[in-house]
């Protein structure tokens, strides 16, 4: 068990494992606090924004991103400043110039007193979040899909454009996606993502489409079982 | 000379046996060539200075060196006559064989080739008179003029690797990074921050090996300060390097330089090889047991690959992108290793302070901000080029008695100091010295040393746009409020050029410049909205203008301004009708010439042709 950190989080005694994010201590207080590119099970990124939070440590005053930041012995956080509200008010007008509708962007608005965002709006979806890139890499373990480009061109994309070399179509960047933006459809025995379709296994048991030919390939490389073991039947019927 | 130094004292002679060689009253013609001066086509120059000293058996008696720059860029190309210091200015190849005749054989100076001072009128025949010269304080960029970059046999000749010498030869790696905190050096990469600090810190922090970095990728638009003194003097560099990782206890040293500068990769390479051959860098220097080596990476030219974070992604082969982390580089940076930092030019300041002594330095400048800061200005200013002054001297001095004022005898407007995402400073605060703490008081910062100048025909809502429109550009697009809040103020800025613009915009455009900066995951998202914040700050009235009147009265933004001839100024010269590309400006000769405004497309060309002022723009 890690040493134990106290610390101040809106004005609440917190204690917390070192190690643990400014964000997670917060939660364990019930103190919400938005954000969008963090995910427990991912390394943390820091890029929308949305979590900033005013801390003090010594004389110092500043704004941190809590999804990144580590408790630190006698911080002192405010999750709640003008200056936080600021930074989130605009993050969220910007984000939604991008993607205008999803609710929980408009959730996250209005829980920020925002109705509608004042900039020209030019509907690309994505927010760039990168827990789609993020999961691929670090969970699903293949870096199928990447970003591309810098800047407002900034985009995430299969390499080159083309059908991804090395997806599985194991569907788990469309799940993390926290605006539904990543397109994913089965249909007659073939599940389609990244613009490329994917043969999905059929279980001999139940007769049931079950997992796509390339993911249950991707298990007999990793754990050295042969391709039959898993593509004959699903797990419900094994 | 192959034999390694093997210990202090060694170098010290080899320094004085070096310096034996040169007979001071021998003549020597210092050419520059500099990145400035060859783009005038110095090199050709140069191979005719060569065969006419060849031609004429010259060579055991006149010394000829090719320089790094010497800042007086807009006079190329130009050469120094030592002993005396003449100083000749946009000389061309049919000056050559004169210069040698006349000058270096026949003592007697060219008038012709001397620069005539626009304000006195008068020729100057010594380089140390020149003004521009004369208000500078060339500590770090002063050696350039009178070394080959390519001669480590001139930069010992003139006392460089002393400073090694002294470091490694008697003070403690404590004592050294001591020196540097007393000398109150600060970075003069941007941020400004104590070196001597960065390097205690990275000698304290735990791990192995620990690193050294010179950051060389200067990507502000119109700097070239730090290509300048890699291409001029690369051995103060290295010594500066040598000696900082000495004190961190570093044995890895890495050279982060953009790939677009050549020259600069090529003589630094050749230092570095230089160095090793003799034993000042590599295994067991001077004989001490210390051991450093030092590589060079080549960077892409990305403006963010010069962020921490980012320049370490990129050497680590990942891309350059900046990293959230609450660490410090000097606990965890390259790989996760102790690593130190540091511009290019911070470097260079190091052996001076050794050499000379950290009370010595901490006596230039002010209280905060020590020593001298090399700065490339550039913009509406007579003579543009690389200045090194002294911390204090005010904005005013620089702008006036070393760029000589503005060109044509326009109005000073502005002046903008630290890169892209500096403030454009006004008149009013001319006077303001140039020290780190007093420029981030005005809303801008010292930044790695850009300045540009602005006159009244400078739009400073077109000018925040502008670089607005650079820092876009060069967004890695990894955090929101800097990838979309930037493209979001630049949208904003050019509806108001377009006379489109409403009251409410300027708040909206300074509650989003706070909350970029304070959001921004680094400091290019940080530092973005310095140009607007402060031209709005100091140039109010004139947002309100296009706003308001939906003028722009400097005439620049196209959509709010028409070009009309005044009857009274005009003579009828067709300068105008000539230049016109739509035939819009039109008239018989000797009479009243016209603008059809319908087929005037505002390119300015008449106003620039007319040479009696008649095109008026409104
Ligand atoms: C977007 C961006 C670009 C930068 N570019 C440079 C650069 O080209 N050269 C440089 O020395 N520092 C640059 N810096 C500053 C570096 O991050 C760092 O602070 C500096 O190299 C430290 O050296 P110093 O302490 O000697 O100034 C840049 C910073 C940012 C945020
Ligand atoms: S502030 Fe700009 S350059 Fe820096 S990480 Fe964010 S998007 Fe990239
Ligand atoms: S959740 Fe912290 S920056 Fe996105």
């Amino acid at each position: 068990m890690s040493e134990m950190v106290t610390l101040t989080i809106d004005g609440r005694s917190a204690q917390a494992p070192a190690g643990t994010t400014i964000l997670e201590a917060a939660r364990g207080l019930n103190i919400d606090i938005p954000a969008l590119c963090s995910n427990q099970e991912l390394t943390p990124y820091g890029a929308c924004r949305l979590c900033m939070v005013e801390i003090t440590h010594g004389k110092r005053t500043r704004l941190v991103a809590s999804c990144i930041y580590e408790v630190q012995e006698g911080l002192v956080v405010r999750t709640e400043t003008e200056r936080v509200n600021n930074v989130r008010r605009l993050v969220i007008e910007l984000l939604l110039s991008r993607n205008p509708k999803h609710p929980r962007l408009l959730a996250i608005a209005e829980r920020l007193g925002v109705d509608k965002s004042r900039f020209e709006v030019e509907v690309k979806g994505c927010i760039l979040c990168g827990q789609c890139v993020r999961v691929c890499r670090e969970v699903v373990g293949v870096s199928a899909i990447g970003f591309e480009s810098r800047g407002t061109d900034r985009r995430i994309s299969t390499p080159f454009n083309v059908a991804p070399v090395d997806c599985i179509a194991c569907g788990s960047c469309a799940q993390v996606c926290p605006v539904d933006v990543i397109p994913f459809k089965e249909e007659n025995g073939v599940r389609t993502i990244w613009k490329t379709n994917f043969e999905l296994a059929r279980c001999e048991k139940c007769g049931r489409y079950f997992a796509p030919m390339r993911q249950l390939a991707h298990f007999s490389r990793v754990t050295g079982l042969p391709l039959e073991h898993f593509t004959q039947t699903c797990v419900h019927c094994r | 000379m192959k034999k390694k130094i093997e210990s202090p004292a060694e170098l010290t002679r080899l320094q004085s046996e070096l310096k034996g060689r040169i007979d001071p009253a021998q003549p020597c013609i210092a050419i520059c060539a500099g990145t400035g001066c060859m783009a005038y086509g110095t090199q050709k120059i140069v191979d005719r200075f060569r065969e006419e000293i060849q031609a004429r058996g010259l060579e055991g008696q006149v010394a000829f060196r090719t320089t790094g720059c010497h800042g007086f860029c807009e006079k190329g190309p130009m050469v120094v006559i030592h002993p005396d210091r003449i100083f000749y200015q946009r000389i061309g190849i049919d000056d050559v064989p004169e210069i040698i005749e006349k000058t270096v054989l026949g003592q007697e100076v060219i008038e012709r080739l001397l620069y005539k001072d626009p304000v006195t009128k008068q020729r100057i025949v010594h380089e140390h008179e020149v003004p521009f010269y004369g208000r500078q304080m060339r500590l770090v960029f002063g050696s350039n003029g009178l070394i080959e970059p390519t001669s480590i046999e001139d930069y010992l000749a003139i006392g460089g690797y002393s400073a090694l010498a002294k470091a490694i030869g008697g003070m403690a790696p404590q004592a050294v990074i001591d020196a540097v905190i007393t000398a109150k050096l600060r970075g003069r990469g941007g941020g400004g921050f104590p070196t001597g600090w960065k390097w205690d810190a990275t000698r304290k922090a735990e791990g192995d090996p620990k690193y050294v970095i010179c950051n060389a990728d200067e990507g502000d638009p119109g700097a070239y300060m730090d290509r300048s003194l890699l291409e001029g003097n690369p051995h103060s560099v290295l010594e500066g390097m040598i000696i900082g990782a000495y004190a961190i206890g570093s044995s890895h040293g890495y050279i982060y330089v953009r790939n677009e500068y050549p020259l600069a990769v090529k003589n630094i390479t050749l230092a570095i090889e230089q160095a090793r051959d003799l034993g000042l860098v590599g295994e067991n220097i001077l004989g001490s047991g210390f051991s450093f080596d030092i590589l060079i990476n080549r960077g892409g030219g990305a403006f963010v690959c010069g962020e921490s974070s980012a320049l370490f992604a990129s050497i680590e082969g990942r891309a350059g992108e900046p990293r959230a982390k609450y660490v410090h580089a000097t606990d965890k940076g390259l790989y996760d290793k102790p690593t130190c930092l540091n511009n290019v030019e911070t470097w260079a300041n190091v052996p001076l302070i050794i050499d000379k002594g950290a009370d010595w330095y901490a006596g230039i400048g002010t209280e905060n901000s020590k020593g001298t800061k090399i700065f490339s200005l550039v913009g509406k200013i007579n003579n543009t080029g690389l200045v090194e002054v002294p911390m204090g001297i005010t904005l005013r001095e620089i702008v006036y008695d070393i760029g000589g004022g503005i060109p044509k005898g326009r109005k000073f407007k502005a002046v903008q100091t630290g890169g892209p995402s500096g403030g454009c400073i006004p008149e009013a605060h001319l006077d303001s010295p140039v020290d780190f703490d007093e420029l981030t008081k005005l809303g801008s910062m010292m930044g790695s040393g850009g300045m540009i100048v602005m006159d009244d025909r400078n739009c400073m809502v077109d000018v925040a746009k502008y670089f607005l429109a650079f820092l876009e550009g060069e967004s890695c697009g990894k955090c929101t409020p800097c990838r979309e809040g930037i493209l979001q103020m630049r949208k904003i800025l050019e509806r108001i050029c377009q006379g489109e613009g409403r009251m409410e915009d300027l708040d909206t455009l300074q509650w989003m410049g706070q909350a970029i900066a304070d959001g921004s995951l680094c400091a290019l998202g940080g530092s973005a909205p310095n140009p607007v914040l402060t031209t709005i700050r100091y140039f109010r009235d004139e947002y309100e203008a296009h706003i308001k009147d939906k003028k722009c009265p400097a005439g620049v933004c196209k959509a709010l301004i028409t070009f009309s001839v005044d009857p009274e100024a005009c003579t009828g010269c067709r300068a105008c009708a000539r230049v016109c590309p739509t035939e819009a400006a039109t008239g018989k000769k000797k009479e009243v010439h016209t603008i059809d405004a319908a087929k005037c497309i505002k390119c300015g060309a008449c106003f620039e042709a007319c040479k009696f002022d008649a095109i008026k723009i409104a």
